[in-house]
């Protein structure tokens, strides 16, 4: 047998013009930019101060190419959440696998699609499986940076005169992976042999052309796979149509011109940060917190191991720092450890996701990439649910946590807006974008499907300080928010809408309250086998309101089984047609048949159940937080929202302390004088009720002392406890507990399996993760 | 590059009375250099009392500087002092804890509020006004969160002025 030399792969050093490996060069890169603090030791930004005009007219060429070809690639995705919400992203890197340039949609993926290119680069692709003009790479790698298995990367190197210059990454959102639950972020699965289909930075095209056995072997481990196979062609095009770009761009404006743009750019991105942080923010140090509920004791939960069967608390406290110098550090000691459940995240996707809320307030600009990393300090500590110390994590749901933990840090950081006067800057936090309508099983064309439905991606926004928060308007993590068209989702849904409607009493209260959820009623209809879960929130909130104002409102389910709806329908009596709009009057249960069977409660995680033909499921999408005292809301905007049907009058008397009468038309007015005279009681009322806040101590340490509180509440403290000495030690000194007090998870016969002996990424042999943040 | 705008839609941006276009100019455009000058401005000619404004945590509770010993303290509109401002003002505020369902239907339908089992909600007032400064919704057993603390010193060297005595 003959040996060839290096079949695949490139002889080391012949990628670059500089003779360097990808691997060499990225070091040196670090090493500049750890020994100077300016990326790649750019002290001085030679090109964009001797040329700026070339400077920025690379920087619209690039920044336009990559818009414009995620807008056009965009419409060959059958898949309504690519299609209709805009779930892709295109993003071009330096060599070194930083970005310089992103389009617009889920930036996210500008940290993850960078973090699978610096693990190639990392763990030596270049000899082994070689990086050649014309290949593809595929990554969804949880363990390699991405967020959740169903986000999918294409990644092209880009090569001029068969010297490398770039690589260009392209993302789409697939509805479906293969996963044990169907839908893109499912549930029931509690590890990662259970989350669908994993491609590690994996060649899969060469010569521009995808590799058979790829396409093959994926699409026969999802379900929906008409709409892989066009997401698959989404991205390539997409990635294709850049790269032509590029090219362009270096015949007109020179291979040597572009090259110090790639680098440049990211220092420039880098003081770009800086200078907004130091012209918005208040510096010192803010300190904030969030939770979710991972109800899973519920009978309605079904899991495939008895130690992921117990009820949990997701914690994620949060100290953010801004420096004399600019730059700023978000430190997550005393987070909770990861779980059995699919709500885990990593490092990148922790890191990365930030910067899509931050480019709608602190970086607003389309000049956001890598170098606001380079300007910010993460410490994600190690065995927390934002950094697992085990290789079998399930992240399917990631976002659940992620947006729930970053609702805290838009109200941190609107502190500091807010404290020296940037007050349009202020959003009281996200709502929780839930519920997540998910499901499969054989659809009305009968074929095997699952669905999403990305309504989530118009849940309402917080409250502003000068504004109330945005109805049904925009999810965090897509900027472009669109909760899409009925009729599509009719499409691609075995499911008719039976009402789509505004969410009353939803956005949290205040003097500017939080921005409406809404509510879309689905009746099951022509499908053969159907299945559906609910995956949101419902005994926790995650937002808090700001300043006085209020959270929003809780999730809460609605299912209803064996409804009679045919019959209904056939015989021409009433159906369930508009608003749950007081769930306590169960107005949907008044048009369904006698033998109906109904779910109505706060269990808002479950996992897949069957749905016959003319059974119903409530999509409630949630509302935002509020801003300031309710007491504070002007009179006009109380009656406005009560006329709007925003709001259930009940609450407007207790919370507004609203006085008001209604005309024979349900018309209400709100008298400004008895309001204000209530609204005074009001105020009395409070200083009855309260006591001080130290007196008020003594009792709630009495109850810590004595392990008064729910397991699951419990468990989260001592989950953070045995990971974080700081966080027990700031406790115990806080509540001035005796030195012996302490909360072992080991006394609270709860399930520890996994709790102790743990195996990482890395412990594999022959793999370097990649690691950019401290632990 | 920076925008400017007058005291007067600064002070109308406070009152939340500015038109939507100008709101929607300051959120697209580079930041006014001179919104804190007008923005305390604005907060201290809106005050009762002779104490200096130079910092907001709320829409009614102030950094301020207190005007016989220079201190520099949490102060709610009304004039209560809730203490230096290193320390934590909500420890010398009044506390409302909503742990039960029934505390919770007073503001929400009860399918639409927290379990209080997992989580609580938290109402910081003012002792002496009644103003509702902050909600918390903690799990129970939260230590009291300390929302912000400025670095006055820092903030000062950035506005290119000097700081006050006793920051």
């Amino acid at each position: 047998m003959t040996i060839l030399e290096n079949p695949l792969g490139n002889k080391p050093g012949t990628l670059l013009k500089n003779g360097m490996t990808l691997n060499d060069h990225r070091n040196a890169v670090l090493a500049r930019t750890e020994e100077t603090g300016y990326y790649d030791g750019r002290k001085e930004l030679t090109f964009k101060d001797t040329d700026p005009i070339g400077f920025e007219r690379i920087f619209s060429k690039v920044r336009a190419g990559v818009v414009n070809s995620r807008e056009v690639a965009k419409k060959i995705a059958a898949s309504p959440i690519v299609e209709q919400e805009g779930e892709l992203c295109f993003t071009l890197y330096n060599v070194t696998g930083d970005c310089v340039v992103t389009s617009t949609g889920i930036i996210i993926h500008v940290g993850t699609m960078g973090a699978a290119i610096k693990y190639m680069i990392q763990n030596d692709w270049e000899s082994n499986p070689g990086i050649n003009e014309g290949d593809m790479f595929t990554n969804n790698d949880c363990q390699t940076g991405n967020v959740h298995p169903c986000d999918i990367a294409t990644i092209v190197p880009i090569f001029h005169d068969g010297v490398m210059v770039a690589w260009v990454g392209g993302v789409t959102h697939v509805i479906d992976t293969g996963a044990v639950g169907p839908g893109s972020m499912s549930n029931g699965q509690i590890q990662r042999f259970g989350d669908g289909l994993q491609i590690t930075c994996r060649k899969t095209g060469i010569n521009d052309t995808p590799l058979r056995d790829y396409l093959h072997e994926s699409q026969r481990n999802v379900r929906t796979t008409k709409y892989w196979i066009l997401d698959e062609k989404t991205r390539i095009a997409g990635c294709h149509m850049i790269r032509d770009m590029v090219l362009e761009v270096i015949e007109d404006e020179g291979a040597e011109a572009f090259d110090e743009f790639m680098y440049e750019v990211v220092e420039d991105g880098r003081r770009g940060l800086i200078m907004r942080i130091k012209a918005m923010c208040m510096p010192g140090t803010v300190k904030t917190v969030a939770f979710v509920d991972v109800p899973y004791t519920h009978e309605d939960v079904h899991v495939p191991s008895t130690f992921a069967k117990m009820d949990s608390i997701m914690h994620a406290p949060c100290e953010i720092t801004v420096k004399p110098t600019g730059e700023w550090r978000l430190d997550f000691e005393g987070c909770s450890r990861w779980g059995w459940h699919t709500y885990n995240t990593n490092p990148v996707a922790f890191t990365s996701g930030i910067w899509v809320m931050m480019t709608q307030s602190l970086i607003p600009t389309e000049r956001v990439n890598d170098g606001c990393r380079y300007a910010t300090e993460f410490r994600l500590p190690k065995g927390t649910w934002t950094n697992p110390d085990d290789r079998r994590t399930a992240h399917a749901d990631a976002w659940h946590f992620l947006v729930s933990s970053w609702s805290s840090l838009w109200r941190g950081i609107s502190r500091t807006y807010f404290a020296r006067g940037y007050l349009e800057e202020v959003n009281a936090g996200n709502s929780n974008p839930c519920n997540w309508l998910q499901g499969g099983g054989v659809n009305q064309d009968g074929e095997v499907h699952a669905v999403n439905s990305f309504e989530t991606a118009a849940c309402g926004t917080g409250a502003c300080a000068v504004k109330d928060g945005l109805n049904h308007a925009a999810a965090i993590w897509n900027p472009e928010g669109d909760m899409g068209d009925i009729e599509i989702w009719e499409l691609a849904e075995p499911l008719l809408y039976m009402g789509r409607r505004i969410k009353t009493n939803t956005g949290g209260y205040g003097k500017y309250r939080g921005g409406l959820g809404y509510e879309t009623l689905r009746m099951v209809w022509n499908s053969a086998d159907w299945t559906m879960f609910f995956m949101g929130n419902g005994y926790m909130n995650s937002d808090w309101g700001l300043m006085g104002g209020y959270p929003a409102a809780t999730g809460y389910r609605f299912e209803a089984h064996n409804t009679g709806l045919q019959e209904r329908i056939a015989e021409g009596k009433s159906l369930p047609l508009g608003q749950d709009r007081d769930p306590r009057e169960c107005e949907y249960e008044k048009h369904l048949g006698p033998d109906a069977t109904v779910k109505r409660d706060k269990q808002c995680i479950t996992t897949e159940d069957m749905y016959a033909n003319g059974d119903l499921y409530l999509n409630y999408l949630r509302g935002g937080p509020g801003f300031g005292d309710p007491l504070d809301r002007r009179i006009v905007d109380i009656q406005e929202d009560l006329n709007q049907n925003f709001l259930l009058a009940e609450f407007a008397e207790k919370v507004y302390g609203a006085v008001f009468t209604t005309d024979d038309e349900g018309v209400y007015t709100v008298d400004a004088d008895k309001t204000a005279a209530r609204q005074a009681e009001m105020r009395k009322e409070r200083l009855a009720r309260a006591v001080p806040v130290k007196e008020w101590m003594e009792t709630e340490r009495t109850k810590i002392i004595d392990k008064d509180a729910s397991l699951a509440v419990q468990q989260m403290y001592a989950s953070s406890f045995y990971l974080s000495p700081k966080f027990t030690a700031e406790f115990k000194e806080f509540w001035d507990l005796p030195a012996d007090w302490e909360l072992p998870e080991e006394e609270l016969g709860t399930p520890m399996y996994g709790a102790r002996h743990t195996m990482e990424i890395g412990d594999l042999p022959d793999v370097s993760p990649v690691i950019m943040t401290e632990e | 590059m920076s925008s400017t705008y007058t005291k007067k839609q600064v002070a109308d941006l406070v009152k939340g009375d500015l038109d939507f276009e100008t709101v929607h100019l300051m959120l697209s455009m580079p930041k006014d250099e001179d919104r804190y000058k007008f923005y305390m401005e604005t907060i201290n000619e809106n005050l009762d009392y002779d104490h200096q404004a130079i910092g907001a945590l709320g829409p009614h509770l102030n950094y301020v500087i207190r005007s016989d010993d220079e201190e520099i303290v949490v102060m709610c509109d009304c004039g209560h002092d809730f203490g230096q401002y290193r320390s934590n003002w909500k420890l010398n505020a009044v506390i409302y804890v909503r742990d039960n369902v029934e505390k919770m239907e007073q503001i929400y339908p009860a399918i639409m509020a927290p379990d209080t089992t997992w989580q609580v909600y938290r109402e910081y007032y003012c002792p002496s006004c009644g103003i509702q400064h902050c909600v918390e919704a903690p799990t129970p057993w939260y230590p009291v969160m300390h929302d912000l603390q400025p670095d006055f010193a820092t903030f000062y060297e950035w506005m290119g002025q000097p700081a006050p005595a006793k920051i």
